[in-house]
């Protein structure tokens, strides 16, 4: 149980800190148009976040023991600490450019889809309902993160230096997908991380080809978000996001 | 034809509440008029964002923060929606933009203050949202088509924005101490503004109004402001607040609401620039268009490359 | 004395008050603008697509993106047509009188032309 509560707030924590990342592009995106859709991914994703924080607070308040405080979704997204956080690290790391910003989604989503889909064949009803719901929305990240891929790497010189730049950044940061933590090989016994990893590289490899960039060699990856070892980054983001919570406890908003 | 009975024509129709269509002949001043003023809403849409975006990454619930988010989308789905009404009188977008980036352009001064607390949030929705709906329902029946079309559209999907101010400040006025001080704090700041919104009074304009005429505006200044008030005295006793104003009072003989003396060297001064936030607004459109410009860029190289590629499979199957 | 004060509203402050701020004209990027597409939604399967607006981009596929992320936001919409704008043509309005007039007094073609007798319902 605690497991599967861990596991559920790793999922929950690493779409909202991805939202939270996107939602700053709202109001600044390179035109109108992609401001209003990478917006439409932002609420694509805090729904994502909500369901799981709301299965996570569920299965607390099943297990403990007559707790004064139920757990609610806000109270597991706005009153947990940087060491409890368990997002992947590659969400919190700072949005950079355009080119940064959609290959970081594009990364994330093409891993997010083979993620889902393994989930709702897994053996918990309710992750697999989520999983079922954000299916949708992830094919549509993947199909317009990638046209975005294909169209920065094959578009003018800056644009494909830029991806080439945003590849260097973001790349260490992509093996963390599938190093599973303890709390995942315990709720996916079913799942082929190795398997999850060749078919994300595949597409990876494909688009890239169309996109006129290289895959780079396999090298050193980083790793730590699952268990709550983050970069500098997280601790500002939830200064933020936890800004009112903390400065007025218990009041409702 | 001759211009005069182009003229008349012209303005037969509008008497006649037949709308004016794009490729219809319509004197220039109309075209300019319509291009300013549908450019200048589009522009407060667009500026509007900023101060609301400005607490997504610190809105206090998850439910409140997909709501501000919602509702800053809706805004830039807005402004896009005018800039292309106003496209259909051969400007175009990017010259619109550029004359906002400039400050040529106006847009609504209420955008030039700050955001100061969460509560600015519900103020803003409730006040600054409510007083462009007067507006804004109004416009659904302006005379040129394409904008009224947009405005219909907007209407549609603004009504959610004034209810969720509303019911957010509602919340707080129920809450701890220090919200209900956050939410008088910002019904005070924001009331003045907002009344601003509407413009000069009527008493002002010695100049036949050619915009009424032309039936693009349906109510004077005063009349909208009027209604605002109206609503909001009644709407502010539920949620056991004030307005900061002491002469505002229920007038028996006039059954409308008196109401103190807008401050219009401060209205000036904001309009002329020197609002809290001008520069800072400008700024951050400008670095966000500026930055955008590789991304347009590289979108357009792109299309144009696959074009050229599937024209040459053509060539090579034929 | 009279003092000549242009009325203006809300959305139509007259530019020669001079707002914003002083920031000196940057290079407009104009020339990197997206064509402008017009957008078509069917609002549900059995009914025709109908005219929703326009919005920009640099190709058809993104257009239709743009228009699934612009304009059925709220469930607007079960499929979507995009179209250049420039690849629109439309009749003349000066011609509307001798294109459409002339179909205003051949009412026999409308069903309510023609008499019958109550007994034949539904015909």
């Amino acid at each position: 149980m605690d497991q599967l509560i861990t596991y559920s707030l790793h999922l929950a924590d690493t779409t909202l800190i991805l939202a939270q990342r996107n939602a700053e592009w709202c109001a600044h995106g390179p035109i109108l148009e992609q401001d209003i859709a990478i917006t439409n991914i932002t609420l694509d994703l805090i729904g994502q976040s909500r369901n799981f924080y709301q299965y996570a607070a569920t299965l607390i308040n099943q297990s403990a023991e007559a707790v004064a405080e139920p757990a609610t979704e806000d109270s597991l997204a706005y009153l947990r600490t940087e060491r409890e956080y368990k997002n992947l690290l590659i969400t919190e790391l700072p949005n950079g450019d355009w080119a940064n910003t959609i290959l970081r989604q594009f990364f994330f989503s093409v891993f997010q889809f083979g993620l889902l889909e393994q989930l709702q064949k897994g053996s918990d009803a309710q992750l697999a309902a989520i999983a079922e719901k954000s299916i949708k929305e992830t094919t549509y990240h993947v199909k317009w993160s990638s046209e975005w891929v294909i169209r920065l790497g094959d578009g003018t010189e800056e644009s494909h230096q830029r991806m080439i730049n945003a590849i260097h950044n973001l790349w260490t940061y992509t093996g963390e997908f599938f190093i599973p933590a303890v709390y995942e090989k315990d709720v996916l016994p079913h799942v082929d991380f190795d398997a999850l990893k060749s078919a994300w590289l595949e597409k990876i490899t494909e688009i890239f080809t169309e996109a006129t960039l290289s895959v780079p060699p396999a090298s050193f990856m980083q790793t730590g978000g699952k268990t709550g070892h983050h970069t500098e980054h997280l601790g500002f983001i939830l200064t933020d996001l936890q800004h009112l919570q903390k400065t007025y406890p218990g009041a409702e908003w | 034809m001759e211009l005069i009975d182009l003229e008349k024509k012209f303005q037969e129709k509008i008497d006649k509440e037949i709308k004016i269509e794009p490729l219809d002949w319509m004197p220039e001043a109309y075209r300019k008029t319509n291009v300013r003023q549908i450019s200048q809403h589009a522009h407060s849409e667009i500026v509007g964002m900023l101060p609301e975006g400005n607490w997504i990454s610190r809105a206090p619930s998850l439910k409140r923060k997909a709501i501000l988010i919602a509702k800053v989308q809706d805004e830039a789905g807005h402004g896009l929606y005018l800039y292309s009404a106003a496209e259909t009188l051969g400007t175009s977008r990017e010259q619109m933009i550029d004359d906002l980036h400039s400050g040529k352009a106006k847009y609504s001064s209420i955008f030039n203050y700050p955001t100061l607390t969460w509560a600015d949030m519900g103020a803003v929705g409730w006040l600054v949202d409510g007083a462009a709906i007067l507006n804004q329902v109004m416009l659904c029946r302006t005379s040129y088509g394409p904008y009224a079309r947009a405005m219909v559209r907007i209407c549609k999907e603004e009504s959610f924005h004034q209810r969720q101010g509303f019911e957010s400040l509602i919340v707080l006025s129920k809450g701890t101490a220090e919200q209900k001080a956050m939410c008088q704090d910002a019904i005070n700041r924001w009331w003045w503004p907002s009344l601003m919104m509407f413009g000069p009074k009527d008493s002002e304009s010695t100049n036949s109004d050619q915009s009424m005429k032309w039936k693009i505006k349906r109510k004077t200044n005063d009349e909208l402001r009027q209604n605002f008030v109206d609503m909001i005295a009644e709407q502010v006793k539920l949620l056991g607040m004030t307005l900061p104003d002491p002469d505002l009072k229920w007038n028996e003989a006039t059954k409308h609401y008196d109401f103190g003396e807008i401050n219009w060297e401060e209205f000036w001064n904001v309009v002329k620039g020197n609002g809290p936030c001008n520069r800072q607004r400008l700024e951050a459109r400008n670095k966000a268009h500026k930055e955008g410009d590789w991304v347009r860029a590289a979108a357009l190289a792109h299309a144009e490359k696959r074009k050229n590629k599937l024209a040459k499979q053509d060539l090579a199957v034929a | 004395m009279n003092i000549q004060i242009r009325k203006f509203y809300y959305g139509d402050i007259p530019e020669e008050n001079t707002g914003g701020s002083t920031i000196p004209q940057q290079d407009s990027g104009a020339q990197n603008a997206w064509p402008l597409w017009e957008v078509f939604i069917r609002s549900k399967q059995g009914l025709d697509h109908k005219h929703a607006g326009s919005l920009h981009a640099a190709d058809a596929q993104m257009a239709i993106e743009n228009a699934r992320d612009v304009y059925t936001r709220r469930q607007e919409g079960v499929s979507l047509w995009v179209v250049e704008s420039t690849h629109i043509h439309a009749s003349n309005p000066d011609d509307a009188d001798s294109l459409y007039e002339p179909a205003a007094d051949k009412i026999y073609r409308h069903p309510t032309f023609y008499d019958l007798p109550d007994e034949v319902k539904h015909m």
